[in-house]
């Protein structure tokens, strides 16, 4: 690829990407808007949010406007946070463990931070204090900790890496089902099962301010952290003889992935596949390295999870699909085409 | 830049595999580092470029300890070329290239036409400059031996550290490397197996079970006895009548009377 020759002639560059990058965001986020189980027309949506964010004083009916501002635009929104969230910790998963099967669903990571929240949401296992994300978040680490130190004593390569969480994978899963036998009953049962797919259904504004620092921020730090993650690819004995103060950068980075996958499991449940086929993906559309990986990758969650949850919807009038459901009915045959194709690495 | 050890050691589950290694390399000056299989060169090699974890002793580079400096500062002074590196990433030869660039820069100081001039300049030493854009995956083993020294030049090192780098590589490209490693104004230490290559350096450090068996020039250090004990190999010095320059020719010791 053609390397702009000059700084100025690089920022620009670089500018007219993020600009290109944001214009399709907001298209998608509008698309997702717009789309729904009562197709609102443009206009509609169009005078809403002009109402709601310049004051515009336009006339709309106000139950479209309801279903508009405090309902589509937030789940929109979440969905796209989500979706990036994920993607990024699969990206920086993948790189830091070397292994092309590396998520945070595989690694176990998104197992305990469901143990986590659901432990806070029917045992009230420090409810007032800790929150839902909170026990997510504490569940999520607790889980990567044991994957890692299980593999490390296994001996530490990529593969035990995946193999202890598969191990770990299994037995949060095991301790969520076990809480949920326990101590939820039927109808909490029920609930938690349909988060647990995955399911936008309850997301309002709150959820809003609560996804989006989190993504921006997890999608800041690997970007930072882009060379880095890049001198990981000859592992990282490489990456150390190239200047990578190691063990900081993965404590750094492990720490954005645990933050990321638990605040979108605790808001919408764990959905598979986003974070193990969209690095694929992005990796596909503009090669290895993560200086552009990471922008492509975050971008494409996006678009993906916000298109996933347009398709929840409308798949089946009147009901709601979990989004889980549809991400691993597009994800599946998505990776097995870039399997056939060649593509993954591993 | 100077590069020396002091009380060098590693330990793998409690049994040492380097021990008491204590030596220095003068700057510009080139040391070969020979020894049999399993007798701790790539353990030294990592000890000398400081990632190897829970190490004894000290390395210092013109009298700082590698302890007392962060990875990038070491990163910008000693380049390392590891004796199997691989990669499943799509990289292309730029790109594994391009990593040697990392030190020097950062967020904030990213990758410019300089860098690219230097990596430029580093593919075409090794003979790789019409491959710039082949993926890794692609690459034959001397190919790719042959970008990962592209890539340690990219770094412009004072010291550089080659484990094997003529493993994989054809014999024009064997020499071709010897030659730009000798040429290059910088401190070299380089392990190798081919005796009569190891000849060519200034210096040789001779390893046997981790210990430092012998150290001194090369023709003093490859005595016919010590090449017997150490190696198990017989060796006949051999003239060459155009020049005078001697080579061994080895025979296998066991297969001898
Ligand atoms: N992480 C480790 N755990 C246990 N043993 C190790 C480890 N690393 C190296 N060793 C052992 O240490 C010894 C020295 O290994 P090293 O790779 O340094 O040898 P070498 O001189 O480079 O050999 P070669 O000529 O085959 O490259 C070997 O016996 C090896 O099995
Ligand atoms: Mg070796």
């Amino acid at each position: 690829m053609k390397r702009p020759a000059t700084p100025v002639a690089l920022a620009a560059h670089v500018a007219l990407r993020a600009m290109a990058g944001v214009a399709v965001l907001a298209l998608a986020v509008l698309t997702g808007v717009i789309l729904g189980e009562t197709p609102l027309p443009w206009s509609t949506v169009w005078a809403a949010l002009a109402n709601n964010l310049w004051n515009a004083g336009l006339p709309v009916d106000p139950i479209d406007q309801g279903i508009i501002w405090a309902y589509r635009v937030p789940r929109t929104l979440v969905a796209a946070g989500c979706g990036a969230g994920l993607a990024l910790a699969g990206v920086v998963l993948q790189a830091l463990v070397r292994n092309a099967l590396s998520d945070p669903y595989l690694l176990g990571v998104s197992a305990g931070a469901s143990t986590g929240a659901v432990a806070v949401t029917i045992m009230g296992v420090g409810a007032g204090a800790i929150g839902i994300s909170g026990g997510a978040f504490l569940g999520a680490a607790l889980a990567f900790g044991l994957v890692a130190a299980l593999a490390r004593a296994a001996g530490g390569g990529p593969a035990q890496m995946v193999l202890a969480g598969i191990a770990g994978s299994q037995l949060f899963n095991a301790l969520t089902s076990f809480f949920i036998a326990k101590s939820a009953n039927a109808e909490q049962a029920r609930g938690i099962m349909f988060w647990l797919l995955g399911n936008l259904s309850g997301v309002r504004w709150p959820d809003v301010t609560l996804a989006l620092p989190v993504a921006v921020a997890g999608f800041l730090a690997c970007l930072w952290h882009a060379r880095a993650l890049d001198a990981f690819s000859f592992g990282s004995d490489a990456a150390s003889s190239l200047g990578i103060a190691v063990r900081r950068v993965q404590i750094v980075l492990i720490g954005a992935v645990t933050l990321m996958t638990a605040t979108m499991v605790s808001l919408v449940g764990s959905i598979g596949f986003v974070g193990l086929v969209i690095p694929h993906a992005a990796r596909f559309l503009v090669g290895p390295r993560h200086g552009r990986l990471i922008p492509a990758a975050a971008l494409t969650g996006a678009v993906f999870l916000i298109a996933a949850d347009v398709v929840s919807r409308m798949l089946i009038p009147g009901q709601v699909v979990p989004i889980g459901v549809v991400t691993a009915l597009v994800g599946a045959p998505g990776f097995a085409l870039i399997l056939i194709r060649g593509r993954v690495r591993g | 830049m100077k590069i020396a050890a002091h009380d060098l050691g590693w330990a793998a589950r409690g049994r040492p595999i380097v021990e008491g290694i204590t030596l220095e390399v003068a700057s510009g000056e080139t040391l070969g580092l020979i020894g049999p299989n399993g007798s701790g060169k790539s353990t030294l090699l990592k000890l000398f470029a400081g990632i190897a974890a829970r190490a004894r002793g000290t390395v210092s580079l013109d009298g700082t300890a590698l302890s007392r400096m962060n990875r990038r500062d070491i990163a910008r002074r000693i380049a390392f070329v590891e004796q199997q590196a691989q990669t499943a990433e799509a990289l292309s030869v730029r790109d594994a290239v391009e990593l040697g660039r990392t030190p020097w820069l950062s967020p904030l100081a990213p990758f410019g036409a300089q860098d690219a001039a230097i990596c430029a300049e580093a593919l075409a030493r090794v003979g790789m400059a019409d491959m710039a854009t082949r993926s890794w995956t692609t690459l034959s083993g001397g190919e790719r031996q042959r970008v990962h020294i592209a890539r340690a030049l990219a770094q412009r090192p004072q010291v550089m550290l080659l484990d094997e780098p003529t493993n994989h590589l054809d014999i024009h490209h064997q020499l071709s490397l010897l030659r730009l490693v000798s040429d290059l104004p910088v401190t070299v230490v380089i392990a190798l197996h081919d005796l009569n290559q190891a000849l060519g350096c200034d210096r040789l450090a001779v390893l046997e079970g981790g210990r430092l068996a012998a150290l001194g020039p090369p023709r003093e250090v490859l005595s016919a006895d010590r090449l017997a004990r150490i190696f198990r190999v017989g060796a006949r010095t051999l003239t060459d009548p155009t020049d005078g320059v001697t080579q061994f020719r080895f025979h296998c010791l066991e297969d001898q009377p």
